[in-house]
């Protein structure tokens, strides 16, 4: 049963191909960019063909993420701290809160073997968003993908105290003519990220273990400054940045036997309004 | 004898020279750049040379706005809520309330004819509905902040933005560029969407007639129209508004040297090292 995950986000659209719930079969993901139609079109070709899949061989396609209704050949789309919460667990088991910093999102999810109990979010300013970093390292002239890393060899971070990602921009212009180094100014952006979603984690309750997903679990920057302001360790693997594009294929897979088996009699529960397609007979 | 009154803003900084008649006599006006120091002299400066005096000729001066304590050459300081609204009644005497849309923070104030500050509420934590969110959308559509406000007002059917934070307004508008939006229409949305967030800010102070628009975003066309139909009502803006902070400056340096105050001794002031010079 091949199920495929897709995860529309604001900066990167990510997907993966699943062939049974241990069996992750490809991932791959593409810039958002501005036509999320054309995102999410552009991202499923790519996964299939890291899959060595053809369309036909997919039986079921869940959506998720903020763009999750412009992908146009779902079978369901389901929301993403649903999808991140069943993600995160997937990945670590012993999750018990999820923090999911994406491109122009944060959110803090309290789960409890896979499921959603509590969550916080902020997506409404770029404040503890990953744009935030953009920003900063654009300021800075220094390439995003290496901000992670410089920021890890600062000795004394520079508190960022603008809040607002355009004011912080020329904070950090004034820090630079102040003198401060690169690193300790990147490693204070960090902090400055890590204490807005820490803000929104202990609303929902902090509690071992700790997983962090999105965009930004691939910055070791970001996750030394997590641990370290919130004193714990936190979970990352290579597969966090795709954590709501598995959570969506995992649910999209149980999703699936269920209609296979007949079973499911009573209307779907997750957010959607497109009739679902009607059950593959097995055996085709 | 001659007083003034420096405003240091985020992004311009101000001068105002009055004589002993409360006439304004000389303005200066450069952006703050990274060196405050030398835009608060530059700018004194300059309105010296406009009164044609020289800078010992003013008796006392004081600093206002975000960078007050950078004009080393201040006898005082003033916050800038007070300042404006000492300034807006003296530029429009009937002002009782004042929105202040600056480029890194939007006031409104309420005032009484005296020029007292009545009630205030600012917005400094974020960007949105400042002169750094016009910014942005003009370097989004590649445009000069100087061109969006005539540019918005060709607009026919004003776009919604819905987004708050100028960071998601930028990619707001280029995905409305992808999807082929007349640039008129969306710039209409962006200062429409200004003009929402400062009448929610005016509200919780109280709206009174008269409105005072003042502060660097006072200059765009576009703002002022956008505020006046929100509003429904008109509102004061001339080009001495960007002005106004240091223009109460100045008239509270007035009152101090008419109420005799003990003038401290002069503090000294590095030679100015451009005058002159352009």
């Amino acid at each position: 049963m091949i199920t495929v995950g897709v995860d529309l986000g604001a900066g990167t659209t990510k997907a993966v191909v699943l062939e049974s719930p241990d069996l992750l079969r490809a991932r791959y993901f593409v810039r958002t960019g501005t036509k999320l139609e054309e995102a999410a079109a552009s991202v499923r070709e790519g996964v299939l063909q890291a899959a060595g899949l053809r369309p036909a061989e997919v039986d079921y396609v869940a959506s998720t993420g903020y763009g999750r209704y412009q992908d146009k050949s779902r079978d369901i789309q389901i929301t993403e701290v649903t999808c991140h919460a069943r993600g995160a667990h997937h990945l670590f088991p012993a999750t018990r809160c999820v923090i999911d910093i994406g491109a122009q999102s944060s959110r803090a999810i309290q789960v409890d073997g896979g499921r959603v109990r509590k969550f916080k979010m902020n997506d409404r300013c770029a404040a503890g968003a990953g744009r935030f970093l953009e920003r900063i390292s654009r300021a800075l002239e220094v390439d995003l993908a290496t901000i992670g890393p410089l920021s890890l060899e600062s000795k004394d971070p520079t508190p960022i105290s603008s809040i607002c990602a355009v004011i912080a921009e020329s904070e950090v212009i004034n820090h630079v003519t102040e003198g401060r180094t690169v690193e300790d100014i990147l490693m204070g952006a960090h902090q400055s990220i890590a204490d807005r979603v820490i803000a929104l984690a202990r609303q929902v309750g902090v509690e071992d273990e700790v997983t962090l997903t999105g965009g930004l679990s691939a910055n070791p920057g970001m996750v030394r400054a997590l641990e370290r302001r919130l004193g714990r360790h936190v979970n990352v693997s290579a597969d966090s940045h795709y954590a709501g594009a598995i959570g969506a294929a995992l649910l999209g897979q149980q999703r699936l036997q269920k209609l296979r088996a007949g079973a499911d009699g009573k209307p779907n529960t997750y957010d959607t309004n497109i009739p679902l397609k009607p059950p593959v007979p097995i055996g085709t | 004898m001659y007083v003034a009154g420096v405003d240091v803003g985020s992004t311009a900084t101000k001068a105002a020279v009055m004589g002993e008649d409360g006439q304004l006599v000389g303005t200066g006006l450069s952006p703050t750049g990274a060196n405050v120091v030398r835009a608060a002299e530059r700018v004194f400066q300059e309105a010296c040379r406009a009164a044609h005096i020289e800078e010992f000729d003013v008796a006392y001066i004081i600093g206002t706005g975000y960078g007050r304590y950078k004009v080393p050459f201040g006898h005082a300081q003033v916050t800038e809520i007070s300042c404006h609204a000492k300034g807006a009644v003296s530029l429009f005497p009937n002002t009782r309330t004042i929105v202040d849309i600056g480029g890194q923070d939007t006031k409104a104030i309420r005032t009484n004819a005296a020029g007292e500050v009545v009630d205030f509420c600012m917005n400094d934590k974020c960007a949105a509905g400042t002169g750094r969110f016009l910014d942005a959308c003009a370097a989004v559509l590649d445009m000069k902040l100087s061109e969006i406000g005539d540019a918005s007002l060709r607009s026919t059917h004003p776009l919604k933005i819905t987004n708050v934070c100028t960071v998601f307004v930028e990619s707001e508008i280029v995905s409305q560029l992808a999807h082929g939006e007349k640039v008129e229409d969306i710039l209409r949305g962006v200062h429409n969407a200004i003009a929402g967030r400062s009448v929610a800010l005016l509200r919780r102070v109280g709206i009174e007639e008269q409105m005072t628009f003042t502060g660097g975003v006072s200059r765009n066309g576009g703002m002022v129209r956008a505020l006046e139909e929100r509003l429904g009502m008109k509102i004061n803006v001339n080009d001495l508004s960007q002005y106004v902070g240091a223009l109460g400056a100045a008239a509270f340096a007035l009152e101090r040297v008419k109420h005799g105050i003990d003038l401290p001794a002069r503090v000294e002031r590095p030679a100015p090292t451009h005058s002159g010079s352009h």
